[in-house]
C-alpha cells in the first residue's frame, strides 16, 4: 500500500518550495520529490532572486541565506562586434531597500528548501517521478523510481521540461519558439578584483543585459557574484537552426568580445551549464490545472522575458497553488472545479497580468530583429561620430549623423518602430 | 580580438556528473536519421556535443548531457526521460 499525503510536490525549486511551504504551514502533509542529489542540483539561471517575493516566505532572508551580492546597478549593453554603447542605472536606494540578489542556485535552493522542511514538509532527494497515477481520469499520485506515492493534489514544479504536464495530458511538446536556450559559465575571480572591475562596494553587485553582438537575436547576460561572475547567452532555438552556429561557439564569441574579455580576464572556469528558459509568454501558458494536479513556475511557462523575471513568478505561483490546495482540502474537493481557482488567482495577480500585457512582445521582437541588430549598430555609429575629432565642423558631423541614421532606417520605419514600441509598452 | 576558444570537453570537465549505466536519451526510430528532415538539428542545438553522426547513425554521449532538453524540442525522434534519481548533472553553482 503506497503512502498517502495531502500533496506531493514534484521539484524543489522556488515554485515547488513556495507551494510546499504554504501547505505545510497550514498543517497539510506534504512530500517534496527532488530528482537531483539535493535541491538546486539541476537548476541554473542568470540570475537573481527578488527581495519582495522571497521575503513573503522568509522575512529578511539575506541575513541567513547564501546570497552572493545585492544588485545596485542595472546595465544595458548595446554591442557591435568591436564597440559598445552602455546604458546603466545605479541607485543608492538599492542599498537601502534591496531589490534583487545574485545567488548560485545549487547553494540557495537547498537553503530555501529547508524552510519548507522546517514548516513540516518532507523532502526526498534523488527521486525521479516517471508518471502520474490516475484513477477514473483523476490524478491521485505519482510513480517514482522508488515506488508509488498517493496524494490529493500533485503540484508539478518540475521545470521547463515538465514531464508531468505531458504525462497528465496538459500539454504537448513545446514548440521551438516557446523557449530560449541559455548557456552559461561560472567564472571565478578574486572578490576584490570583481569589485574593482565593476566599481562595486562589498556585497554590491551588477546585473547586465547585452544585445547586438553576432548576428541574430541573442541576448547576453552578466551577473556579479561574491567571487565569481555568471556570464551567459540566451539564443532562440529557431535562431540556432537558421544561423547554423553552435551554442557553445556563440558563447565563446561573446566571451571574447573586446568589451567583455577584459571583464573576465584571468578568471577560472568553474562550471558550464545550459538550460531552457520558457520565454514564449502568455500564449504558451497552457492548461495549468486538472483534476488532482496544479502546474507552477517554469513548468507553467511563467517567465517574464521583458523584465527578466522568473523566480518571483515561480514563488508567487507556488504560493497561490498552495493556497488553492488548502481551500480544496477544506471543501474536500480536489477536482478541477475547485482547482480552477488557482488559474483565477494567477490571472488576478501580477504574474498573468504582466505576461498578458507583454503577450505580443516575443513575437514582435522575433519578426522585428532590427531592435537586436540594426539599432545597436546605429547607436554605436552615432556615438562614434559624436566623439571622433577631425577638421570637420560640428555642423557637418551632425548632418552626417542624421544622414547615417536615415540611411540605415527610413524616417517612416523609425516612426513605425517607435509607434509599435509605444503600443507594446502602453 | 584574442580568440581563445575553449573546447567543449574542457568546459564539461569542470562539471560534476554522476553517470548512470543506462542512457536517458535514445533515438526512437534510427532509420529516420538517414533521411533527417531537420538537417541534424539535434547535433546543432546541443550545447554539450552529445550527438554525433558516425557510420550512418546518430551516436549519443549521454554522460555529457546537462539535461537542458533542447534536443527534445528540436526533434520528435529523440527519446528523452529524466535520469534516475541522483544521476546526471549535479551543479555545484548553477
Amino acid at each position: 500500500m503506497a503512502e498517502k499525503f495531502d500533496s506531493v510536490v514534484v521539484g524543489a525549486g522556488p515554485a515547488g518550495i513556495a507551494a510546499a511551504f504554504t501547505m505545510a504551514k497550514a498543517g497539510l502533509s506534504v512530500l517534496i520529490l527532488e530528482r537531483g542529489e539535493k535541491p538546486g542540483a539541476k537548476n541554473m539561471f542568470g540570475g537573481v532572486i527578488f527581495r519582495h517575493h522571497t521575503e513573503q516566505i522568509a522575512p529578511e532572508f539575506w541575513k541567513t541565506a547564501p546570497v552572493e551580492r545585492h544588485v545596485v546597478e542595472y546595465q544595458y549593453w548595446f554591442l557591435t562586434n568591436d564597440s559598445h554603447v552602455l546604458l546603466s542605472h545605479r541607485n543608492q536606494r538599492f542599498n537601502k531597500t534591496f531589490n534583487a540578489f545574485t545567488v548560485h542556485r545549487a547553494k540557495f535552493d537547498p537553503w530555501f528548501a529547508k524552510l519548507a522542511e522546517d514548516a513540516g514538509a518532507v523532502i526526498l532527494n534523488r527521486t525521479t517521478v516517471d508518471d502520474v497515477i490516475k484513477e477514473n481520469g483523476k490524478i491521485i499520485g505519482v510513480k517514482t523510481d522508488r515506488g508509488d506515492v498517493l496524494c490529493d493534489v500533485v503540484i508539478a514544479a518540475d521545470g521547463v521540461n515538465s514531464m508531468l504536464s505531458k504525462h497528465a495530458g496538459l500539454r504537448d511538446e513545446l514548440p521551438p519558439e516557446a523557449v530560449v536556450l541559455a548557456v552559461k559559465e561560472v567564472i571565478a575571480l578574486p572578490r576584490q578584483r570583481i569589485e574593482e572591475r565593476f566599481n562595486l562596494g562589498p556585497d554590491e553587485g551588477i546585473a547586465a543585459m547585452l544585445v547586438g553582438w553576432g548576428s541574430g537575436m541573442h541576448a547576453g547576460f552578466m551577473y556579479t557574484n561574491r567571487d565569481t561572475l555568471s556570464l551567459g547567452i540566451g539564443i532562440s532555438l529557431q535562431d540556432i537552426d537558421k544561423s547554423g552556429e553552435r551554442p557553445h561557439i556563440l558563447f565563446e564569441q561573446f566571451k571574447n568580445h573586446p568589451s567583455i574579455a577584459p571583464l573576465v580576464r584571468d578568471g577560472e572556469l568553474k562550471e558550464y551549464s545550459a538550460h531552457l528558459i520558457p520565454e514564449g509568454g502568455y500564449d504558451y501558458v497552457s492548461r495549468i490545472y486538472t483534476d488532482g494536479m496544479l502546474v507552477v513556475g517554469d513548468a507553467a511557462m511563467l517567465v517574464n522575458a521583458i523584465n527578466w523575471e522568473g523566480t518571483n513568478l515561480a514563488i508567487t505561483s507556488g504560493t497561490l497553488a498552495g493556497n488553492t490546495v488548502i481551500e480544496a482540502k477544506k471543501k474536500g474537493d480536489f477536482s478541477s472545479r475547485t482547482l480552477v481557482s488557482y488559474r483565477q488567482k494567477l490571472e488576478e495577480s501580477f504574474v498573468l497580468k504582466d505576461l498578458k500585457k507583454y503577450k505580443d512582445v516575443p513575437k514582435f521582437f522575433s519578426s522585428n530583429q532590427q531592435f537586436f541588430t540594426l539599432y545597436p549598430e546605429v547607436a554605436n555609429e552615432l556615438a562614434y561620430m559624436w566623439h571622433v575629432v577631425d577638421d570637420e565642423t560640428k555642423d557637418a558631423h551632425l548632418k552626417e549623423m542624421k544622414s547615417t541614421l536615415f540611411k540605415r532606417r527610413s524616417r517612416l520605419n523609425l516612426l513605425k518602430d517607435a509607434y509599435h514600441m509605444w503600443r507594446l509598452m502602453s | 580580438m584574442s580568440q581563445r576558444v575553449i573546447a567543449i570537453e574542457d568546459k564539461l570537465y569542470r562539471n560534476r556528473y554522476k553517470v548512470d549505466q543506462d542512457s536517458h536519451l535514445w533515438i526512437k526510430d534510427p532509420s529516420m536519421c538517414l533521411k533527417c528532415p531537420f538537417n541534424f538539428r539535434c547535433i546543432r542545438v546541443c550545447p554539450t556535443d552529445v550527438f554525433k553522426w558516425e557510420e550512418n547513425k546518430i551516436t549519443i554521449t549521454y554522460d555529457a548531457c546537462v539535461e537542458c532538453g533542447a534536443c527534445r524540442i528540436a526533434c520528435y525522434d529523440i527519446g528523452w526521460k529524466n535520469p534516475k534519481g541522483g544521476f546526471g548533472i549535479s551543479y555545484k553553482y548553477g
